[in-house]
């Protein structure tokens, strides 16, 4: 006699996926921009650094859709050690969109400072042009009765991979809650160029520099490691969803040793009333 | 009863600004042939949602608002339309020093005007993003209130997440719910196209309406604040938990409804719950393990 057996039905794995719907993601964008720019502050334009990177086009595509490519400047600030294809990759975008675009040199400006100082290791010299590229942005904003908006995504944001005051310093930022597995997502979904998708992410500030390299991670991992830890998932249990502990604790260090860039300089509190520790206002209030 | 839900998307902090809107969503409706009965606002309609310290400044005590909302209505409904309505609306209130996030349902017509009911809301969230238990102070007591069109009570956004809290409502005889809320979207993972929080909010309505048989009418806030989007979605549900109308995420919006409470009748006869949960919440209330279990001393 033959035991009958009955067909089993595997359940899914509880995991916080990483998978974003992108037409629904770049409407809500499209709105939180228009909302921000025209009826908050009366800014009918936007300001965009194009680095020929993925986040900087992402950004200049959802701009160009909320307000419209004559609403859009997009500002290339190549330094004379910038890669050509970092040019020619923003022209790409600017190409597509048809948005207003112009090439400022930061190389004068950013020798103008570091002849004093000829001996300033890579790092300083990439927080130099990062805060440099912020002066051009906001007095161009200033400018152009525009509002400067930024790139930086959640992964670096987390890592404290971005110069301090300088890539986040833009009051308004779209792709500061995506991960940037998702800003890749959401580039293929409006038609970025696929040459700016698809080349590994740098932030050009050396030759064949590139973001995995000097983090030591690739982004599919770090962003999967630090979705789990957001979460709450301690160290062995992100680990056991197929990392391993040195990925696990290069993430957590990061992170851990970043919370300041997050935050706004430490102030001394001696009142009832510091300002952000009692005396508490809304940013839109 | 003909019923308005208003998706409002105030100012930040600009009351005078936002009144004037107000009045002139007033306006818009007073003008149609048939009067409007009811008409319902969201959360912190007024204000906008996220205040932090700023709630003392703006925040109103009922008798102030009722006053201003009835007058507004005198002045910007058409004479020969000047019908008597009632508007429920969800307001920052200060009751002499103690702040509540609150809303009122009141009947106004040409003469005078009565505040039925204050709710306070009862479950303040003040995790995450939410910090409302900082500033504010919780209410003590869910009561359904009567009105000229049957019985009914306010549930102010958390409140609903609760399901004691619509089984509460019912049981004292609410046939309809009135929602106002303020719900910042998040979740772009889009299942059914929709942001997650929004399609909680669906799935909660339609099991509580179903549940009950009751009416709710919610009415979400809309527009940014801060970089969070409120989640309008404003919506009518029936005492079958069907949807009969629904306003989209973004954006400011009128829905338009004909309420017949009669369904309310019906959908309770054909599908009992509510009367058999009134048979049996009494055991489950009476468990002498339930409130032991929630004490403080409770061990393991």
């Amino acid at each position: 006699m033959s035991v009958a057996t009955l067909p089993i039905i595997d359940a899914a794995p509880s995991v916080p996926s990483l998978a974003i719907d992108c037409a629904l993601t770049a409407e809500w964008l499209e709105a939180f921009l228009r909302d921000e720019l025209i009826e908050r502050r009366g800014v009918k334009s936007a300001v965009v650094g194009l680095s020929g990177g993925v986040d900087s086009a992402v950004t200049a595509f959802l701009c160009a859709r909320a307000l419209g490519p004559e609403h859009l400047w997009t500002i290339r600030m190549p330094y004379r050690t910038s890669s050509a294809g970092s040019l020619s990759d923003a022209q790409l975008v600017i190409d597509a969109l048809g948005c207003r675009a112009r090439t400022i040199d930061i190389s004068g400006a950013v020798d103008g400072y570091l002849q004093h100082e000829p001996e300033a290791d890579p790092r300083r010299r990439g927080n130099i042009m990062a805060r440099t590229r912020m002066i051009v942005l906001f007095d161009q904003s200033s400018k152009l009765d525009a509002l400067p908006i930024g790139t930086g995504n959640k992964t670096e944001r987390l890592l404290g991979y971005f110069t301090w005051h300088a890539d986040d310093s833009p009051p308004v930022n779209p792709l500061g809650d995506l991960f940037k597995t998702q800003v890749w997502a959401l580039a293929r979904y409006l038609g970025v160029p696929p040459s700016i998708v698809d080349k590994a992410p740098s932030a050009d500030l050396e030759a064949d520099q590139t973001d995995e390299g000097d983090l030591g991670i690739t982004y599919a991992k770090a962003d999967a490691i630090l979705s789990l830890m957001l979460l709450g998932y301690d160290d062995v249990r992100t680990a056991a969803r197929g990392f391993t502990p040195e990925e696990v604790r290069l993430v957590r260090r990061r992170v851990d040793g970043t919370h300041w860039k997050r935050h706004l300089p430490t102030t001394a509190m001696l009142s009832n009333t510091a300002i952000n520790e009692f005396y508490l206002r809304p940013v839109d209030y | 009863m003909k019923l308005a839900i208003v998706q409002f998307k105030p100012r930040k902090g600009e009351v005078e600004t936002n009144l004037a809107a107000l009045g002139d969503v007033f306006a818009q409706l007073a003008a149609e042939e048939k009067p409007y009965d009811l008409i319902v606002f969201p959360e912190a309609a007024l204000t906008g949602y996220f205040l932090e310290g700023a709630v003392y400044e703006l925040a109103f005590s009922t008798n102030t608002l009722a006053e201003r909302l009835a007058r507004l209505w005198r002045e910007r409904a058409p004479v020969k339309r000047l019908k008597p309505v009632d508007v429920a609306i969800g307001f920052y209130e200060n009751d002499g020093g103690t702040y509540h996030n609150s809303a009122m349902y009141l009947h106004v017509t040409p003469e005078r005007h009565e505040v039925i009911h204050v709710h306070r809301k009862m479950f303040l969230p003040t995790y995450g993003v939410f910090d409302e238990e900082r500033f504010l102070s919780r209410g003590r007591r869910l009561q359904a209130f009567d009105t000229r069109f049957g019985r009914m009570a306010l549930l102010i956004c958390e409140d609903m997440w609760h399901a004691l809290m619509p089984t509460i409502a019912a049981i004292k005889g609410a046939r309809a719910l009135i929602v106002p809320s303020a719900s910042p979207g998040r979740g772009i993972e889009g299942r059914d196209g929709e942001l997650e929080s929004i399609r909680y909010w669906h799935e909660l309505l339609h099991a509580t309406a179903v549940e009950h048989g009751v009416f709710i009418f919610y009415a979400g806030l809309a527009g940014f604040e801060g970089g969070k989007g409120m989640t309008g979605s404003s919506r009518a549900v029936d005492p079958r938990g069907a949807t009969l109308a629904e306003a989209p995420a973004l954006g400011a919006f009128i829905i338009r409804a004909e309420i017949d409470f009669g369904e309310v009748d019906l959908a309770r006869a054909s599908l009992p719950l509510l009367g058999d949960l009134g048979a049996v919440l009494p055991d489950l209330l009476l468990d002498d393990e339930l409130l032991p279990s929630l004490a403080h001393e409770r061990r393991p």
